[in-house]
């Protein structure tokens, strides 16, 4: 089905009852020219890319859940392009290009609203790294202002500037950074992909990986039976390990759980989404009005999806160092997703050692902004074998080539990007 | 999450900082290049019981040895981790 303001009004007519289901819950054919493994914002725009853009649409998304149930539908929806080393900064620049075109290309309404990400400073030091890293984004066309105290003043007068251990001195502002509604990403992939022919089969977890003589996947076994692919492309998220493992590979990966939180609605407050660069708290207000806001990772290897209180403990003193008027409004709700961390922070899109299987992993905390950007580029590798251009250092083999893409110098410790 | 130190007690999370899974084995000088990669990147990042490095800073600051699931957050022992601040000094 497609929708316009035709559909809206027609439905409108008749109360709202007559809406169709936007995509078609499928059951499993007996083999796929690809099959994709987790039905999450990644697996999804790898599939609508490969019929969309690739031609390829014998494609199946097998989730093991329902679409969304995983770090998909548990972010804090933030979007943007500001990164500053070579490897990520086309990669995220196309991604954002891909979202603010996202609606049309899905017919379907995800809410991107590109009401600007920034990043606020309270050191001469970070002053500098965030004028590079400006810099950076703008010799590669990409937005970026550095704002002084009285810019950020104006944008935010809410902010304690008066904070004698980490006073506000400006920010790094990307205007077309900004939000997207996780679960319309999700459901507008569903429905376009749908639409060309692509299966998208909830409840089917992936056990094991069928092998050739020589070793190549040639399908995967399932809680729905076995399943032929010409080729397999992991986007797990968090279970890279653990898939993984089923095709005998161990990857530079930990499983680490990172939580988000949500306060009952207020009017209308943060005009954008917010960084606070002294800790490590990020806020957006959502259009129901609760303010959606999160920090650093529980940083201890975790599968439970659920966190502990000296993180969230943490977060909240980070927010009221920032803003101590949200002090009386109260947190609704608080979850957990896990994420693979990377040894270097950044993610893996790559053809595995395993022929026939393919690996798109390693997001941390920050694969929501990438979800256009990586299915794009994950479909460009199983359509063509080879990698696209703006995701060509995105390699398996970078930590033990030493070619690395350590965005925040922390090395090898996953536990802290 | 609670943590009960063999020496300080029970005590909360906060006090504690993890230095990851025990069981890697820093290679010996000299190692082979493969060896080395492995120990620094590549990790079996286990989906239940593990036994992991914390460090209590917040209390008698002793490195311990967690024995911990990871799917549950349930910790089954906890005992000193001699050498485990060791190694991380020697680097
Ligand atoms: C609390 C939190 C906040 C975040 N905030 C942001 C943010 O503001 N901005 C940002 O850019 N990023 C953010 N992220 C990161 C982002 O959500 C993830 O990097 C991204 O969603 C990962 O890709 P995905 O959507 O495909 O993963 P997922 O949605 O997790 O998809 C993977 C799917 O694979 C399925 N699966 C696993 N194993 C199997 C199997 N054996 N068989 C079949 N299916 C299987 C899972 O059920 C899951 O649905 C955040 C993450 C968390 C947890
Ligand atoms: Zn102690």
């Amino acid at each position: 089905m497609k929708y316009s303001i035709f559909s809206l009004a027609r439905a409108a007519l008749s109360g709202h009852k007559t809406w169709q289901r936007t995509w078609r819950d499928a059951t499993p054919k007996d083999r796929y020219d690809v099959v994709i493994v987790g039905g999450g914002g990644h697996g999804l725009a790898t599939a609508w890319f490969l019929a969309s853009e690739y031609g390829i649409r014998n494609v199946a998304v097998l989730e093991k859940g329902w679409i969304g149930s995983g770090n998909a539908g548990r972010n804090t929806t933030i979007i943007r392009s500001n990164y500053g080393l070579p490897g990520n900064t086309g990669f995220y620049e196309l991604s954002m290009k891909l979202w603010e075109r996202m609606e049309q290309d899905l017919n379907y309404n995800s809410m991107v609203s590109q009401r600007g990400v920034i990043n606020l400073y309270h050191s001469d030091a970070q002053r500098d790294a965030y004028a590079r890293r400006g810099n950076t984004m703008r010799i590669n066309g990409i937005d970026a202002e550095l704002l002084d105290l009285a810019a950020v003043k104006k944008m935010m007068p809410f902010l304690n500037f008066d904070n004698a251990r980490f006073p506000v001195q400006g920010g790094l502002l990307q205007r077309r950074g900004g939000t997207a509604r996780h679960d319309a990403v999700v459901w507008g992939y569903a429905h376009a992909a749908s639409g060309l022919g692509v299966d998208i089969i909830q409840n089917c977890e992936v056990t094991g990986f069928v092998r050739d003589a020589n070793g190549k996947v040639t399908g995967v076994e399932t809680s729905r039976g076995r399943i032929g692919a010409g080729r397999v492309g992991m986007a797990v998220a968090g279970s890279s390990s653990r898939v993984a493992d089923m095709a005998g590979l161990r990857l530079p990966i930990e499983s680490h759980v990172l939580q988000a939180f949500v306060s009952e609605a207020i009017k209308p407050l943060i005009p954008n989404v917010m960084t606070f660069g002294a800790g490590h708290f990020y806020v957006s207000q959502s259009d129901k009005g609760g303010l959606v806001f999160g920090g650093d990772i529980d940083g201890y290897n975790s599968y439970a999806q659920r966190g502990n209180l000296p993180v969230m403990e943490d977060v909240c003193e980070g927010g009221m160092a920032l803003m101590p008027m949200i002090g009386r409004v109260r947190l609704l709700r608080q979850w957990g997703g896990i994420m693979d961390m990377s040894m270097d922070g950044s993610p893996i899109i790559d053809k595995t050692p395993v022929d026939g299987l393919y690996l798109n992993a390693g997001w941390c905390y920050g694969g929501f902004k990438a979800t256009p950007g990586s299915g794009f580029v994950f479909a460009h590798l199983l359509a063509r074998d080879t990698p696209h251009e703006e995701a060509a250092r995105f390699r398996l083999d970078r930590f033990r080539t030493g070619a690395m893409i350590d965005e925040k110098g922390q090395g090898a410790q996953p536990n802290l990007h | 999450m609670r943590i009960v130190c063999p020496f300080c007690g029970e005590r909360e999370l906060g006090e504690f900082t993890y230095l990851g899974d025990a069981k890697p084995v820093r290679p010996a000088t000299g190692a082979a290049e493969d060896e080395v990669y492995d120990y620094v990147y590549l990790r079996d990042n286990i989906a239940g019981v593990m036994s992991e490095n914390w460090y209590h800073g917040g209390g008698c600051r002793a490195w311990l040895k967690v024995t911990r699931n990871t799917l549950t957050h349930e910790i089954s022992a906890v005992e000193p981790a001699l050498g485990a601040g060791a190694a991380k000094v020697d680097a």
